[in-house]
């Protein structure tokens, strides 16, 4: 079978027209000068206006002064994942602009900054020269503010460039200026200055792309996910977070800790209902985590693959001693300098079977800012079911990037704080109670808090019996680790399960998780409108697979794993605990760049494999 | 009950009531299990007097966590308390699980075992925050100078110049556990040696009675690999070069005694708990409470090769970690979920936020 083509973007707007609704912009300026706020205005203004919009940040590991990016995409269908082309490039940093311009596409537009003399390098693109300098000088007597003001005048030349009611600009700056009278006036005239200036001087071009009032974001929200997953905390009962600074995962123990302060301080005695430790490493992080839940709390931690290497030892612990731990684990590019900024799936392997003998874990695989926020919930009454650590494989993408998302639901279950001891289960099980003895045939056993009227324990690591008496018997060893993988077979029954959308007679299937869903969702439509490919789509919501994943193999010839990492680790766990005889059927589209994923690159990953 | 194997209950035998503590307990529901460390070690005198200080303050046991890391210290919180909660963490990891656990309920008092290996090297990390948070703990080091349970290896409270069994010498300066403690925060600092048990029980006494981080650097040696000729850590040579403070000597709350010492001699200090301690002055004049004074007499006794013993340190009115975080009374542990999860108006209050 040979597929058509499906590998180039469509062509930019055809002359004498205009594209609504659906295009990306792409700010480039050096990181430290103040371009965030800017760009959350325009971001939002274009959401009040009711076009779907998805705002993500390509930063340096870098105070001041290095290159960055925001794109901003708006969607009139939705589709949330990075567009791979960018169609309106603000140039605000002599450094990159050079390479940003050339890096178009013909038909596409330039605001730049004057003096870059962006229009001795193209000839075949729409450009907007504003001397960003003069203007600010105009509106902003104070030199000192300049650098921060000059912003927002190019969010005014795009305001009037894209059609954005400058009405809308001005709300979205006092949401993102809150009460500050004096700051709202100084910026709203660089917006109206930026405005005015591109009226007086770009009347005669064509101005191929625009914002129209849509309504499909009404009573939606902007968040991005590490806030997610804080509000998931602070609404699952969290008392206890211990944690270390990492990219990109310091966003989320931050919103926590705001959030707790304002909203889990008694009534009564104004006193906290949790206690925040900012922790000497990761070591000592998931050791507090674990030491707490020991003793009953629902304790966190968050951190980054770094953190997950150095927590290995604890993880193993919490495995062995059978100790409740909830990590999450926002995904970045690898060790040390240089991308430690940049998204990735990279960890999945490593976390699975993290930590020495032979160690399973329960991995979440949040997809979407609600689910960022719902597993958070999941993963304390896991952790605690299940007597276990479990991570929540969050990553950069949508932990720091701005999504439009439904608003969260209420959880309605109470907590479910798993197989703990009262004196009523005492009595009912009077000696038959051992701490690690499996009474229920679910591989998961009974524990005891301290500080209750029940019967106190020894927790080891992999030494101890039934009884958690210490042992290096043989037996004991092999009897306690067969119960820990029966333990794991129940947790597939337990952990969210896969969503599938089975399209009937496509003989082509996908699988993808975590934030390569988007890109994904968008894909399926390229192929099936550009290529004539159909398929079938599998989202996974967690590790360990349950067993609907392997009928999901089985009821297609090929089936594509998506995933944003180079060593295809997810599909390494399949390999591992899949059917062999289907191992055949499974291929890999693969995503590395540190970018978030985008469709058309997994389209063209799929067109081509399908036309060999 | 408890998992650990018990000793047989003996069965109620006719004849003099047994000897109680002020809760009514005999000493025997102190013990743990049997222990397993060598015949003669110094850790087995340690826990004997962890045992006897819990009986005789009327520790009650379902209060308390004990903790330890790897090593054969970090084996005895087996062998004491056994109607406690125990936790044999990972290597130099003790104090953050310990932080955890104490976070999560603290009207629990925590006891960590720890040894020279497991906070003076592969701890020395978490050793250090631990000092500096003041968390409420007594952390014991059982101090052999070596790594036992690897046999023999020096371990960074090794004295300059001792040598292993089959002779090497160590040449690097030891670290002083109680000076570093003292310099990073903790409020009751002492330094004993196993074989002296009434000083060791006493100061075991007085840290149940303080509410901070007590630190004890226990000089304990390991009769299988370092208490040979040459080594500064043998019973001999510690029994040598021990130079202790002064009588140490603790009256609990619940008892009513009165300790006579001439005026000048003695320096009385009222624990948190309200009971006293009495330390009484060496020739030169040591105030416990400066802390200058404390790293002074650290430095000029190690110069001399002497190990000075008794409370170093103490500091009565600095606020521990956990009446720094001013969490609620109750434990975090066991609040009821509508006092953890916020009503419904606070997610709608969030959301609204967010459009």
């Amino acid at each position: 079978m040979s597929l058509p083509l499906a590998t180039a973007e469509p062509a930019g707007a055809p002359p004498d027209s205009h594209v609504v609704n659906d295009f990306s912009i792409s700010v480039a300026t050096v990181n430290g000068s103040g371009s965030q706020t800017a760009n959350m205005i325009l971001l939002r203004a274009m959401f009040q206006m009711g076009v779907p919009v998805s705002g993500k940040n390509m930063f340096p590991s870098n105070i001041a002064g290095l290159p960055t990016w925001y794109t901003i995409r708006a969607n009139h269908k939705g589709y949330m994942a990075r567009k791979k082309q960018i169609d309106f490039l603000v140039a605000m940093n002599a450094e990159t602009a050079r390479e940003d311009v050339l890096a178009l596409d013909p038909g596409r537009a330039v605001v730049y900054d004057a003096p870059l003399k962006l229009n001795e390098l193209r000839d075949d693109l729409i450009l907007y020269p504003v001397p960003f300098d003069r203007i600010v000088a105009e509106v902003c007597p104070d030199a000192k503010l300049r650098r921060l003001v000059r912003n927002m005048i190019y969010d005014g030349v795009l305001a009037h460039l894209l059609s954005i009611d400058l009405g809308e600009m001005e709300k979205a700056l006092s949401t993102q200026m809150g009460r500050k009278p004096k700051a709202m006036t100084l910026n709203m005239s660089a917006i109206e200055a930026g405005a005015k200036y591109a009226a007086e001087h770009f009347p005669e071009l064509r101005h191929p792309y625009r914002i129209q009032r849509l309504n499909k974001t009404d009573g939606q929200i902007l968040v991005d996910g590490n806030a997610a997953a804080a509000m998931g905390c602070l609404f699952a009962g969290c008392t206890v977070v211990a944690w270390y600074p990492i990219t990109p995962s310091s966003s989320l123990p931050e919103s926590l800790i705001g959030y707790m302060r304002k909203y889990r301080m008694d009534k009564e005695t104004g006193q906290a209902t949790f206690a925040v430790v900012q922790a000497e490493d990761e070591i000592a992080a998931l050791g507090m985590v674990i030491g707490a839940s020991w003793a009953g709390a629902r304790a966190m931690t968050s951190t980054s693959g770094p953190g997950i290497s150095l927590m290995s030892e604890f993880a193993g612990l919490a495995y062995y001693a059978e100790v409740p731990a909830v990590v999450f684990d926002i995904q970045r590019i690898g060790p040390s300098t240089g991308l430690p900024t940049r998204t990735a799936q990279g960890d999945i392997l490593s976390t699975a079977v993290n930590s020495h003998g032979d160690t399973k874990h329960v991995l979440l695989l949040p997809s979407s800012m609600a689910e960022c926020f719902d597993m958070a919930g999941d993963a304390f009454d896991l952790a605690e079911r299940l007597q276990t650590i479990v991570y929540v494989m969050s990553d950069l993408d949508l932990g720091m990037n701005t999504w439009m998302s439904e608003p969260f639901t209420y959880p309605a279950k109470p907590f479910d704080r798993g197989k703990v001891l009262d004196e009523a289960k005492v009595r009912e099980l009077g000696v038959t109670w051992g701490r690690y003895k499996d009474l229920d045939d679910d591989g998961i056993p009974w524990r005891s808090l301290p500080d209750t009227n029940t019967p106190p324990f020894f927790t080891r690591g992999s030494g101890h019996n039934s009884q958690a008496q210490y042992s290096e018997r043989s037996d004991d060893y092999v009897t306690n680790l067969d119960r820990l993988a029966k333990k794991f077979e129940t947790a597939k029954g337990l952990v969210p399960q896969p969503v599938e959308d089975a399209v009937a007679g496509a003989t082509v299937g996908i699988i993808a998780y975590g934030s390569s869903h988007w890109a994904v969702t968008e894909s399926r439509d390229q192929l099936r409108d550009e290529a004539s490919l159909e398929t079938s789509y599998l989202r996974l919501r967690a590790y360990p697979v349950p067993k609907s994943v392997e009928d999901f193999v089985r009821r297609h010839d090929r089936v594509y794993v998506v995933e944003q990492n180079r060593d295809a680790q997810m599909l390494s766990l399949f390999r591992m605990d899949l059917d062999p005889a289907l191992q055949s059927r499974l291929r890999s589209v693969l995503h590395y760049s540190g970018l978030p994923l985008d469709a058309r690159s997994v389209t063209q990953s799929i067109v081509a494999q399908e036309n060999q | 009950m408890s998992t650990e194997t018990p000793a047989p209950a003996p069965a109620p035998a006719p004849g003099p009531a047994k000897k109680t503590n002020r809760l009514g307990l005999e000493l025997s529901t102190y013990r743990g299990s049997k222990t397993t460390l060598c015949a003669g070690c110094g850790h087995n005198a340690i826990t004997e007097r962890i045992i006897d200080a819990c009986y005789e303050m009327g520790v009650d046991a379902k209060k308390v966590f004990k903790l330890s890391g790897i090593g054969c210290s970090s084996k005895s919180p087996a062998y004491f308390l056994n109607a406690s909660h125990g936790f044999n963490s990972v290597h130099g990891r003790m104090p953050s699980v310990a932080t955890g656990a104490m976070l999560a309920n603290k009207t629990m008092m925590a006891i960590g075992v720890s040894g020279d290996g497991d906070t003076g090297a592969i701890g020395i990390g978490q050793f250090v925050h631990l000092m500096r948070r003041n968390l409420p703990i007594i952390y014991i080091i059982e101090d052999n100078g070596c790594y036992g349970l690897t046999k023999g290896q020096f371990s960074p409270t090794a004295g300059m110049g001792t040598k292993t069994k089959n002779g090497v010498v160590n040449d690097l300066p030891p670290i002083d556990t109680c000076a570093l403690a003292i310099e990073l925060g903790a409020t009751f600092v002492a330094r004993s040696f196993s074989g002296d048990k009434k000083q060791l029980l006493s100061i075991l006494k007085a840290a149940i009675s303080h509410r901070g981080t007590c630190m004890i650097d226990v000089i304990s040696p390991c009769v299988t690999f370092n208490d040979h000729e040459g080594s500064t850590k043998s019973y001999a040579y510690v029994k040598e070069h021990d130079e202790a403070l002064g009588e140490v000597t603790f009256v609990p709350f619940f008892e009513d005694i009165t300790v006579e010492y001439e005026p000048g001699t003695t320096t009385e200090v009222k624990m948190h708990d309200g009971s006293h301690l009495y330390l009484k002055k060496i020739a030169e004049d040591y105030d416990p409470t400066d802390k200058l004074a404390a790293a002074r007499l650290l430095h000029e006794t190690s110069r001399r090769g002497e190990f000075a013993t008794g409370v170093i340190y103490l500091e009565l009115d600095k606020d521990d970690f956990l009446t720094t975080l001013n969490m609620v009374d109750q434990p975090l542990a066991f609040l009821p979920s509508e006092k953890v999860r916020p009503p419904r108006a606070v997610l709608e209050e969030l959301m609204d936020g967010l459009r």
